[in-house]
């Protein structure tokens, strides 16, 4: 009995030990953006002296120009989750349905994008010519791109489920096909949706490789580009760095927190066979 | 009903073309322009053949080292990221108070941007006044307090260890889903006959367990070979030439310099390579799908 409560002790103890290890630098970064620029200058874990530095984030929206990368962010991810959802439902949707040979062959060509690299120097080339180049229509077809391939396949799974005489019930009460998909799918697709919509905000969000090589021009930035550069010329204000990591991770962290169950049963999709 | 009818081939173009296009083009058109002289210096376009694959694997140049880097650290952090991940799942699957809270935490690492965790680690192992050298300090291991991301010897483990930290809760979360999907009646009957803890784990959660941790390496892999925002936020390749130095860096170095051809051509070795992965990914995930 006594050996019982000591193992359930132990890992108890363990796991607020992992715990504390994850949580540990995000406190700090949190503790030192509250701080002045003398104290946060050793970066420890000590509570922000009284009064705390709120100031700090309003210096940090001016001289980073966050108002600025966050708007461009938000048109980022926003215009791209929607192409993505949009196009991801309507292929997954044709290609789970209409199995013949060749749409077997198309999904398989999709979904192999979840390993592929991308050829981001080639990609200069094709963004050119296209004149896509720093635009910010380049940067949100890219990332449509990068998240169809997982989408597609996430969608596919789930269209699956659904019984094909609600098909059949919508044909024949006259629907047509973009009717039929419309009304009677796409609101039962929802689930899907929801983790595409999750996963989709939060890559889309933290890209940081395609806006380094495609957006030359400061005022496209995204969030991410902004911070990295902010972090270059202010190193030694660590306050503001930190303020600035926060205001870039809030978005993110407040996702996660509302969308929590999609992001698991999304990443979790295909690794485990219920 | 008719199936071409109903379900209409042209709901896949908007994906598809989009993907071709911006996905597959570039690859494609990519492994082409590494049998040229393509670069920043000159318009004209010259084919030179296998050169920019020999310069790759040549032993003069640094090449080789970067891509067995980038196999060390795919290798390292797969292996380590499963074996935390998997001990952390066997402890967040027993009997834990706010068991939720626990698993909510250990995960949240991973939604956060890889580079703002470079970043973040970068204060973290600072020499001078990081909070890891503080924190050794101050239990009175002043020894082990190194230059983590400035001394040969200690970077490229620092690399690792931070990519751990992050990525080990998300591996952790697919394990706990795993492990929640063995049926009970499996431990009941071991129960019965009297099995052991570790008995139970070594012939029902593991053998059970081996298809989703097939899939956490292949994610790991796929993660791995792709690093980028990370090492550039905490080391850019550095201290010296090569220490930490992956692919993806240095083809963005590259891109910097003008090279476009030994970029592209570095791209395309890392895309063959990722290709055979993506088929033997796409058997397992594909595999015993319902089909109506």
């Amino acid at each position: 009995m006594t050996q019982r409560i000591i193992k359930a002790i132990f890992r108890n103890l363990f796991a607020w030990c992992i715990s504390i290890i994850s949580l540990v630098p995000l406190l700090l970064i949190l503790f030192n953006s509250f701080k002045t620029s003398l104290e946060a200058s050793d970066m420890n874990l000590s509570l922000p002296d009284f009064p705390i530095q709120i100031m700090n984030y309003l210096t940090v929206i001016e001289e980073g120009k966050l108002l600025q990368s966050f708007i461009n962010s938000c048109i980022y991810t926003v215009g791209s989750v929607l192409l993505c959802c949009i196009f991801s439902a309507l292929a997954a949707y044709v290609l789970s349905r209409n199995r013949t040979r060749l749409t077997k062959l198309i999904y398989l060509f999709i979904v192999l994008g979840i390993t592929m690299p991308v050829n981001y120097v080639a990609l200069v080339k094709v963004m050119i010519f296209l004149n896509l180049n720093n635009t910010r229509l380049g940067i949100i077809l890219l990332y449509t791109a990068m998240q169809i391939p997982f989408s597609v396949f996430l969608i596919y799974g789930f269209i699956a489920k659904i019984p094909v005489e609600l098909d059949e019930a919508g044909i024949i009460d006259g629907c047509g096909p973009m009717r039929l998909f419309i009304t009677i799918i796409f609101p039962l697709l929802k689930p899907a949706i929801a983790t595409v919509v999750v996963l989709t905000f939060l890559n889309n969000w933290n890209e940081f490789v395609s806006p380094l090589y495609f957006l030359s021009s400061s005022t496209k930035w995204p969030m991410t580009l902004s911070v990295y550069n902010f972090f270059g010329m202010y190193f030694k204000d660590w306050n503001l760095v930190c303020a600035d990591i926060i205001m870039t991770s809030i978005p993110v962290i407040l996702i996660y927190l509302i969308g929590q169950k999609y992001i698991v049963s999304g990443m979790t999709a295909g690794a485990v066979k219920g | 009903m008719n199936k071409k009818k109903v379900y209409p081939i042209y709901f896949v173009f908007g994906a598809l073309i989009i993907y071709i296009i911006l996905f597959v083009v570039p690859s494609v058109i990519g492994i082409g322009y590494s049998f040229t002289d393509w670069s920043a210096y000159s318009d004209k376009l010259a084919f030179v053949g296998l050169d920019n694959f020999k310069t790759v694997f040549s032993s003069d140049e640094d090449y080789m080292a970067i891509i067995i880097n980038t196999l060390e650290f795919t290798f390292v952090t797969t292996i380590l990221k499963n074996i935390l991940g998997l001990i952390l799942a066997l402890l967040l699957t027993k009997s834990i108070k706010l068991l939720n809270l626990h698993r909510g935490i250990m995960f949240m690492p991973s939604v956060l941007s890889t580079l703002i965790i470079g970043m973040i680690f970068k204060s973290i192992l600072n020499p001078a006044d990081g909070l890891l050298n503080t924190f050794l300090r101050s239990i009175g291991l002043e020894v082990l307090a190194g230059k983590w991301l400035s001394t040969s010897e200690l970077a490229f483990g620092s690399v690792m260890a931070v990519d751990i930290w992050r990525g080990t809760g998300y591996i952790m979360t697919i394990l706990i889903a795993g492990i929640l999907s063995i049926s009970t009646t499996y431990y009941e009957a071991a129960s019965i006959d009297g099995a052991s803890g570790s008995q139970k784990f070594r012939y029902i959660t593991f053998p059970l367990l081996l298809p989703t941790l097939a899939t956490t390496t292949v994610l790991n892999i796929i993660y791995g070979l792709k690093v980028f925002d990370m090492i550039y936020a905490l080391t850019n390749g550095g201290p010296g030439k090569t220490t930490t130095e992956v692919l993806y860096t240095a083809v963005f170095k590259k891109f910097g310099t003008g090279q476009y051809a030994v970029g592209t051509a570095l791209s395309s070795v890392m895309f063959l390579f990722m290709v055979a992965i993506g088929v033997f990914m796409i058997k397992i995930m594909t595999k015993d799908e319902v089909v109506e």
